[in-house]
């Protein structure tokens, strides 16, 4: 399976231009876990890694996002600063691609969905042995919550989904190496999971 | 010498009064499909066994094949429809794939595997749909309900129980329970029934099954749903 093949090169990008394509990747409401996966193409993240330049990502830690070539959103929104940061991926990114299943459909953060937010957060600061005084936290650097947990591409246009509850690795890297290629990507049969 | 008529560009034999789609998978032809069981009769309502018969469109599962009938299913303009129709089925529900017991197995998932549904593309209604767990033995996952009425149909022609039923119009539809009580522990249902076994999605699950094949394992993991619905219609004639 020419996916698990680390030593070939990804294709040169298209137009083979002198600057390498940026690459920004943004956890909103997600847990990690489609970071971890893509951390999972193991050491085809050297051949990644001569093909494009990080920007804001986890693996950065740079905190604002410049003009990007690809943006990689994981998870959905549930708060205001979730939709701020996603049109501001929006803005600056020239592909925008929902990774994994919160990105695309709310995942386990959208189970919440069918429950009145003021009786979840009843039920979580009051009803709590363990947060006897707690009250609901109302600090003003708190992102407010949304009364929904929603997909991104309910906010954004999104040009390209890869499901997954994580994406496999060879999912992401399959993607990643045809948008580098300037073709649009297709998951086949064994790439293609919601779970 | 038996008739025929084409699909696409193949020519498939039929006997009289079967249905195109049933022709088609006699001869190991996929075409999709949801609200249709081999054993059940034919309820036309899922609309993703929609084909095109001389310019029209109407459902395989309820047309009777005809001789040379000219009939096109595999065609990016009606698969593009299936797939409209399968995301929609999949914002109207509550569809959290991870979740699922029934993730590998389900046949929506599967179809939109098939179709190569990459996103829901519509808006969420993410609708509150409580589960019944009041059976000892089987639980119900209203979220995933896609009203194909499989198992009502399942219940009243060959249980002869008539345990469920599709209520309300419209928008509104959704399952019931026929009982007082509207608990499926309130009913006579019962693992040996039809109906416990032809539920196309995650709804209808025996307890304490689970995750006992992991997922990766399962049955649409292994293979697409056209290549395994096709080989088991065509070698044995008629699915379980
Ligand atoms: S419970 Fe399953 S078989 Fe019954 S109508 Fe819903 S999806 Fe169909
Ligand atoms: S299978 Fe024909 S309409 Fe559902």
């Amino acid at each position: 399976m020419t996916a698990h093949d680390a030593t070939r090169p990804a294709p040169p990008p298209a137009g083979a231009p002198e600057r390498k394509p940026k690459l920004a990747t943004v956890s909103l409401a997600g847990c990690f876990g489609c970071h971890m996966s893509f951390l999972d193409i193991d050491e085809r993240l050297f051949t990644l890694i001569e093909h494009v330049t990080f920007d804001r990502s986890p693996f950065t830690d740079k905190k604002e996002v410049g003009e990007c070539d690809i943006g990689l959103i994981e998870g959905g929104v549930c708060n205001a600063e979730n939709v701020q940061i996603l049109r501001e991926f929006r803005q600056h990114c020239k592909i925008l691609v929902a990774l994994g299943a919160c990105a695309i459909n709310g995942g386990l953060p959208a189970q919440r969905n069918s429950i009145p937010l003021s009786s979840l957060l009843q039920a979580v600061y009051y009803s709590s042995p363990r947060l006897p005084h707690g009250g609901i936290p109302d600090d003003a650097e708190l992102p407010l919550l949304l009364d929904k947990v929603h997909p991104i591409h309910e906010v954004v246009k999104v040009d390209y989904f890869i499901p997954g509850c994580p994406p496999s690795a060879d999912a992401i890297w399959s993607v990643l190496r045809d948008l580098l290629a300037g073709r649009a990507p297709v998951l086949g049969h064994g790439m293609l999971h919601y779970d | 010498m038996s008739k025929t008529f084409t699909l696409d560009d193949k020519r498939i034999p039929f006997e009289d009064g079967q249905t195109i789609l049933q022709a088609a998978l006699a001869a190991s032809v996929y075409i999709p499909h949801l609200c249709y069981h081999p054993d059940l009769e034919p309820h036309g309502s899922c609309k993703l066994c929609t084909v095109k018969v001389g310019g029209r469109q109407t459902a395989a599962c309820t047309l009777r094949a005809a001789e040379g009938m000219a009939v096109e299913s595999d065609t990016g303009e009606i698969n593009a429809q299936r797939l409209a129709l399968v995301q929609m089925l999949f914002v109207e529900g509550n569809h959290f794939c991870p979740s699922c017991e029934q993730s590998g197995d389900c046949r929506l998932q599967a179809t939109a595997y098939q179709l190569g549904m990459l996103s829901p593309h519509f808006d969420h209604f993410f609708p509150n749909r409580p589960v019944d767990a009041s059976h000892p033995d089987f639980l119900l996952d209203f979220n995933r309900c896609i009203l194909c009425s499989l198992c009502v149909r399942a219940s009243r022609e060959v249980d002869g129980k008539n345990v469920f039923a599709l209520a309300g119009r419209g928008l509104k539809t959704h399952l019931i329970v026929n009982a007082p009580s509207g608990k499926l522990g309130d009913t006579d249902f019962g693992g040996a029934d039809k109906a416990a076994h032809v539920c196309p999605v995650g709804v209808i699950l025996p307890k304490r099954r689970g995750f006992a094949v992991p997922i990766g394992e399962r049955t649409f993991d292994k293979s697409s749903i056209a290549d395994y619905v096709a080989s088991r219609h065509g070698k044995r004639g008629g699915e379980k």
